[in-house]
């Protein structure tokens, strides 16, 4: 008998294995609804699938009655253009000032510990002076997620590009290399998949902030539907609306993944 | 002899000092052109110290150190190339691209890349030099699929096409199988010949100093106290001239 730390699946048992516990999940779940609803059939709580599917229709496929949209995806649409906003002005941020920290020592020794403080400080706690500041609208929204991200991949970006042997540095100055050519055909080719990867691990917190700011001032988007529908306790939207997001968020990180893969075979699996 | 340069090198009563520590004490130096010279001594006794300087990464406390009569430039420059150790390729660039960079930064300021004729004129410089350091098959690989000898011959070689003054080499062999540093000494000294530089060379090793060297230079302490092994430092106790391998003529 082989070490356990030895043993490994195949590919058809490892695809299997994958899939048991969402599988169990969701036997747990249609085991209690069905309890909780053979008991009360008005039970809201955990609804029945046929009601999860009629509600995903009715958002998904017909439209609103006062609005005349199609909820679900004005909703993702909205969210999307917020969230996609916020990740793009985060990653150029980071970009340009993560390799001015970590390639300029003057400007290192002037951003870097504002940046530290900065980062420090809980985005929700001044999501109050932002709405003072900018309003309810779509700014103030975008600002959060920039907020809570930037300064992240910025730190991330700045370690990075000073993380790059000192021996490449030189040599490259050696050939010839002005600063900004260093930074032009050096330093920033080397940090693109780095980028990818600090997106990658901010996802989440993006979404974070992004639920939080829809959830306190909006008209549309998946956290604003979410804790629109709280008051009803319309579990039959919260819980489709849920795993739509958990899809989105998982897509978009699967999507980076494979970028990453694709586009810096250099860089290697790490 | 020698290319359209000559290049003299010249150290008068050199210093480095990092706070207390002595590093180096009263160095004093005179290199002509096309000298291979290399640099041996224990280790922490000063050598690649002396490189750093050499290089400018480090600068001296007291004293002078000159090339042509002039004062050396605080900062790496394109008249000074250095293969270390290790890691000092471009993971980023294929063979190729590393090979190319220095010709398209010297040809490209703003962009750092060459298009068109430009490019073609620097790859046709490129590719017999690709073919002498044996990487011709292997120009469209990343650094990180070949082997440490292979790319160290590519480090050289990406030194070597910029055509500095002094080549500068950081124990280069030093991390190879003994197998292939046979190969490595026969490259060096053709592109040495080819080239008409000034190589330095640190290394650990005797019998390399001696074969390859026009001049070696043995770097140790002359007084040493015990009670305070930093108060005094290196300098250069031998400097022997050698047969060499200069081409004849």
């Amino acid at each position: 008998m082989r070490r356990l730390i030895n043993q490994r699946p195949g590919r058809g048992a490892a695809l299997l294995l994958a899939m048991l516990p969402f599988i169990l999940v969701l036997c747990v779940y249609l085991y209690h609804s069905h309890a909780r609803l053979a008991e009360n059939p008005g039970d809201k709580l955990l609804p029945a699938p046929q009601t999860i599917a009629a509600t995903v229709h009715r958002f998904a496929f017909e439209e609103d009655e006062r609005s005349g949209d199609y909820l679900w995806w004005t909703d993702t649409w909205a969210s999307l253009e917020r969230l996609f906003t916020a990740l793009a002005i985060s990653a150029l941020i980071g970009l340009v000032l993560g390799v001015a920290i970590g390639v300029l020592p003057y400007l290192r020794a002037t951003i870097s510990p504002f940046v530290a403080a900065l980062s420090l400080i809980p985005p929700l706690a001044i999501l109050p002076i932002l709405f003072i500041a900018v309003g309810l609208g779509e700014l103030a929204k975008v600002i959060l997620i920039i907020i809570g991200v930037a300064p992240v991949i910025v730190r991330d970006l700045a370690m990075r590009s000073a993380e790059l042997p000192n021996e490449q540095i030189i040599k490259a100055q050696t050939l010839g290399a002005s600063t900004w050519q260093l930074v032009v055909r050096v330093v920033l080719p080397q940090l693109w998949p780095r980028l990818i990867d600090a997106l990658r691990l901010t996802l989440g917190s993006a979404w974070l902030f992004l639920i939080a700011a829809e959830a306190i001032a909006s008209t549309e988007g998946l956290g604003y539907r979410i804790f629109l529908v709280r008051r009803y306790l319309a579990m039959d939207v919260i819980l489709p609306y849920v795993a739509w997001i958990t899809l989105l968020a998982f897509t978009m990180d699967w999507l980076l993944k494979t970028l990453r893969a694709k586009a810096f075979a250099w860089a290697g699996a790490n | 002899m020698g290319g359209c340069q000559l290049t003299q090198v010249t150290v008068k009563h050199l210093w480095k000092e990092f706070g207390k520590q002595v590093v180096l004490e009263n160095v004093n130096l005179q290199v002509g052109d096309h000298e291979f010279v290399t640099i041996v001594g224990a280790s922490g006794c000063g050598k690649t110290t002396f490189l750093k300087m050499l290089l400018g990464v480090e600068s001296p406390s007291r004293g002078q150190f000159l090339i042509d009569g002039q004062t050396l430039p605080s900062e790496p420059g394109p008249d000074r190339g250095i293969v270390f150790q290790r890691y000092s390729l471009f993971p980023h660039l294929t063979v190729l691209e590393n090979l190319l960079l220095g010709l398209e930064l010297h040809g490209a300021p703003l962009l750092g890349r060459l298009f068109g004729a430009r490019r073609r004129a620097a790859l046709a410089k490129a590719h017999p030099l690709l073919e002498a350091v044996g990487l011709a098959s292997a120009a469209n690989k990343y650094p990180a699929q070949l082997s440490g000898g292979m790319q160290q011959r590519l480090s050289i070689a990406q030194s070597v096409i910029c055509e500095p003054k002094i080549l500068l080499l950081d124990e280069p062999f030093g991390a190879l199988d003994p197998g292939i540093t046979a190969d490595m000494h026969t490259l060096i000294l053709k592109l040495w010949n080819m080239h008409k530089m000034t190589i330095f060379m640190v290394t650990h090793d005797l019998k390399e100093s001696f074969d390859l060297g026009t001049r070696l230079l043995v770097f140790d302490k002359v007084r040493t106290d015990p009670q305070s092994p930093e108060a005094f430092g290196a300098t250069i106790t031998f400097n022997i001239p050698l047969k060499g391998h200069r081409d004849p003529g």
